[in-house]
């Protein structure tokens, strides 16, 4: 591998400001991981098919495998890292735990994201909202029907 | 693996001296979904990345009665949000709807996906649908292109080396004008056409007759086709299911498709006739006012 010139970049991620360094062609899940030790955001595919980096960046649901690190200069990112406040657990993911609604735990970070990204968005979201909101993120031990019931719960608490 | 640099200029100007700088292998990056993707997996070759989302142009949306010019880097989401698009142009939103999922929507442009030039890809028919003029800036100025000439094979255009796409420019609609995208997929979402449609139409006051039409579609030839002679055989004719069959075999004689995984010869045939006349109907409901956005997802499989 060619010696590649680093990039600092200066973000907040998960609330606080944060520089770290990346190769140009790092993407910024690479950089979460690798760089910044923040390992909750999984690698599934690699190309933006499972949803399991999913990380908002400056409140918008995206891949974090499809957006390069240097990107993010000046940007806001969350990552699961960041969904709990003050060592509480968020609701959806305390509900994720009571309805049980993951097996290998690989996609859940993603899930989680992209569920807040909804509630965010639509807090009393139908089941169909759910379904269609999520249909990017994959879960192979096929726990969705838990999962979608989770992120109702939290929904209907909220409302 | 090679090493890159990444250059995010701010203007118009900076990006074409950043695209021509190098050995000539700098490519634009907009929303990433395609070209990080293809980068991730070894099938691009470029030593340079330029981030067009720091232009102000390339992000902009401006809409007034003259018609709406969207920068090229606009990502989905930012167009699903924006009430004077879903209102002025509801159609729009039937594409970038079904263009991957919320997180793709996230990132991916409507000018990363005409320049990322899939055959399939699910905005091409319905930007050919509006009447879109793209405009290019490049190391030799700036020029316009319709969009239905945008195109010029399997992933390739009319861009030449070192231009990019700065903005899409929609007509204003004109009065008792509709449009409608719709697909065929063999799942509910997140799925490659196996056929798309678009369909725009402008109806008499009484929306009893069709003055003009336009038609598109895709997934069914090398490059999204505009099917001139469709649009052509509906001007003047009433709004009729014979009128409307009539402009399907058109679409259906103009598709000239391969067979592959996704689908048949016949099959897409079959489908580029079906579709063009139930995007018609929809494109007609909306010129009269009878139909909303969220009648036309649950068509389109998104209840």
């Amino acid at each position: 591998m060619d010696m590649a010139k680093k990039i600092a970049v200066t973000t907040t991620l998960n609330g606080e400001e944060s520089i770290f360094l990346c190769e140009p062609r790092q993407t910024l899940l690479e950089a979460l991981r690798d760089n910044l030790g923040l390992i909750g955001s999984k690698e599934g595919c690699g190309n933006g098919n499972c949803g399991a980096c999913n990380v908002l960046l400056d409140g918008v649901l995206v891949n974090s495998c499809l957006v390069l690190a240097p990107e993010v200069e000046g940007r806001d990112v969350v990552t699961i890292e960041g969904i709990a406040q003050d060592g509480e657990l968020h609701p959806l993911q305390q509900k994720f735990l009571e309805h049980a609604s993951l097996q290998c735990g690989i996609c859940t970070p993603g899930f989680i994201v992209s569920a807040k990204a909804l509630l965010d968005d639509n807090p009393a979201p139908s089941e169909h909202d759910v379904r269609l909101w999520l249909a990017g993120n994959l879960c192979r031990c096929t726990g969705y029907d838990k999962i979608v019931r989770a992120v109702l719960d939290v929904a209907e608490g909220d409302s | 693996m090679q090493a890159i640099d990444f250059v995010a200029p701010t203007s118009v100007d900076e990006a074409i001296s950043a695209l021509a700088a190098g050995s000539g292998m700098a490519r634009p990056l907009s929303g990433g979904t395609d070209l990080i993707a293809q980068l991730q997996e070894g099938r691009l070759a470029l030593d340079t990345v330029v981030d067009l989302k720091r232009i102000p142009e390339l992000m902009a949306i401006s809409i007034n009665s003259d018609g709406l010019t969207l920068g090229a880097s606009v990502s989905c989401h930012s167009i699903n949000n924006n009430q004077a698009i879903r209102d002025a142009y509801p159609a729009l939103i039937d594409s970038t709807h079904l263009i991957g999922g919320t997180q793709i929507q996230g990132r991916a442009s409507l000018g990363g996906n005409l320049c990322n030039s899939s055959p399939a890809a699910d905005s091409i028919p319905n930007l050919i649908a509006h009447s879109v003029t793209c405009h290019i800036a490049g190391p030799n100025g700036r020029r316009t292109v319709p969009v239905e000439e945008f195109c010029t094979a399997p992933g390739r255009n009319v861009l030449e080396n070192g231009e990019f796409l700065v903005a899409l420019e929609f007509p204003a609609p004109p009065a008792n004008f509709g449009a409608a995208y719709l697909r065929f997929i063999p799942r509910n979402e997140m799925d490659i056409a196996v056929v798309g449609a678009g369909a725009s139409v402008v109806l008499s006051d009484d929306g009893g007759t069709i003055q003009s039409a336009r038609v598109s579609i895709g997934a069914v030839a090398p490059t999204p086709l505009f099917v001139q002679e469709a649009g052509d055989a509906l001007a003047g004719q009433p709004v009729s299911e014979e009128t409307l069959a009539k402009a399907a075999d058109l679409a259906r004689d103009a598709a000239r498709p391969i067979s592959d995984m996704r689908g048949t010869i016949p099959q897409r045939k079959h489908l580029s006739g079906v579709l063009t006349q139930r995007a018609l109907r929809i494109a007609i409901d909306r010129a009269r006012g009878t139909k909303t956005v969220d009648e036309l997802g649950r068509l389109n499989g998104h209840g």
